[in-house]
């Protein structure tokens, strides 16, 4: 590989995990009550990264379309169980998984392929080496965009029932009474992006970019790589949200125009 | 000569068949101009029978205005002549001219406001003033039938008058049909020609 890989060994591994361990014994001590959560998470996390590390060395292998597909669904069916997951207030019945994963269908996976055909093109177009990172930070950004945008407008929604009744008992159309509310949901949804934009070199270093350097890439090209994924998580994040938002905002009213809240129940 | 000329008595607003959650099948017309007072012990259905008029809550059986089925008119339309007042509106924003679609001076001189009214922020109305209010922005549509559930039941004397009057000025100079729903009896007198209450799911003469 990279000459500027070193190789880390499982003692290292070893010995980083020594710090979890240390924080769920002083969790223990002083009875925060977290630290089986800390230890199973920890555990969850080595499984499922070793895991998905057989897969993506199978994946590399075989550059597959099938396989990449097979991959990029699972991906996103497990993203929209999240979506559902993180929700106070839940549409009931297929349709909060059903919307959000959607929505993210369209924006992630457009977005997608959009940089791996006109941007990075690269041959074969869905060459799993770059495909599934792509894909999986931009589901992994526009999930957070989307959950937390729905999340503010069933909650939203619920507790200023009386108000946007009293919109529609005034004669506005669904459309007018909840449109003050579905902008604050989609605010809420884009912030995280943009403050990620925001502060990225400067507070902090993203991800992606400090993982290619360290595998030895050269700065600036990491540097190129993270603004590209920036501007491909906004616009993903973006659409997302938006479509996302604006579908759950037409679920919660009925043919009638009346709000329907008991399509959502509290999760 | 007798009966083509003379189409059959279309009421204001007329039920046929309708059933809410806990009400009906229930029959029931109001003709224009006329108020009818609607009782009934609390937890009988009354609000919930005007929202379902007010096509706010899914119902059974067909509604009418002037003959047109509630289910042929957009419900936005439906909802902007047929005016639900609830016993307490909310206000969203935070100026009261923002609520308006359109000002109504005689009416706001009538309950006892000046046209600067409009520029008041929400937060300095009295629950009485915000009643009052809200019952003007409603009549800005010019709605042919009101439906009032309790409107004056947190005003004082003077403000319920006020009420009173507004509604049966509003009524006769635009023929509106009025169902309003009220506990008091001398209330019932003064405002309504018709009386109705509800009885173990169904409408009897009070």
């Amino acid at each position: 590989m990279n000459g500027g890989l070193i190789i880390l060994t499982p003692l290292d591994l070893a010995l980083a995990s020594l710090l979890v361990v240390a924080v769920a014994a002083l969790s223990l001590r002083m009875k925060l009550g977290v630290e089986r959560q800390l230890l199973v998470a920890g555990v969850r996390t080595t499984l499922q990264l070793l895991l998905i590390g057989l897969v993506l060395k199978a994946v590399f292998e075989r550059a597959d379309l099938v396989w990449v597909g097979a991959i990029a669904v699972f991906m996103l069916l497990v993203a929209g169980r999240e979506v559902v997951a993180r929700q106070r207030y839940r549409l009931v019945g297929w349709w909060g998984f059903g919307i959000g994963s959607f929505a993210m269908l369209v924006s992630s996976f457009a977005v997608t392929l959009l940089a791996l055909h006109v941007m990075v093109q690269v041959q074969p177009w869905y060459a799993p080496q770059y495909s599934i990172p792509l894909l999986g930070m931009l589901l992994g950004n526009t999930m957070n965009g989307i959950a937390l945008g729905l999340d503010r407008l069933t909650e939203t929604s619920w507790q200023q029932r009386t108000a946007i009744e009293a919109r529609l008992m005034l004669g506005q159309d669904w459309n007018q009474a909840i449109a003050d509310i579905r902008r604050q949901s989609a605010r809420s949804g884009l912030i995280p992006i943009i403050n990620a934009m925001a502060a990225a070199g400067v507070v902090s270093l993203p991800g992606m970019m400090t993982g290619q350097i360290l595998a030895g890439a050269p700065p600036v090209e990491a540097v190129k790589y993270q603004i590209l994924i920036m501007f491909l998580i906004a616009g993903g994040t973006g659409f997302g949200t938006l479509a996302a938002v604006y579908a759950a905002s037409r679920r919660l009213f009925d043919e009638r125009q009346r709000l329907r809240l008991d399509r959502i129940k509290k999760g | 000569m007798k009966t083509a000329d003379h189409p059959a008595h279309v009421p204001r607003l007329c039920l046929e068949g309708f059933t809410t959650r806990n009400l009906g099948p229930l029959e029931l017309q109001v003709d224009a101009g006329q108020c009818l007072a609607l009782s009934g012990p609390s937890g009988s259905g009354k609000s919930l029978l005007l929202r379902a008029i007010a096509d706010l809550d899914p119902h059974g059986g067909e509604a009418f205005l002037d003959g047109m089925p509630c289910s042929r008119l957009p419900a936005p339309e439906w909802r902007r002549q047929v005016a639900l007042l609830a016993a307490e509106s909310p206000w969203w924003l935070p100026q009261v001219g923002d609520h308006f679609c359109r000002a109504d001076p005689a009416g706001l001189q009538e309950l006892g406001f000046g046209a600067d009214v409009l520029r008041w922020q929400v937060e300095r109305l009295s629950s009485g003033e915000r009643q009052r209010l809200a019952l003007l922005r409603l009549l800005c549509n010019g709605p042919k039938v009101l439906l009032l559930d309790e409107p004056t039941a947190n005003l004082d004397p003077d403000a319920t008058a006020a009420v009173e009057e507004l509604v049966q000025r509003y009524r006769t100079a635009h023929q509106a049909a009025v169902l309003w729903v009220s506990h008091d009896p001398e209330q019932v007198r003064r405002v309504a020609q018709r009386a109705l209450r509800i009885h173990e799911r169904r409408l009897e003469a009070a």
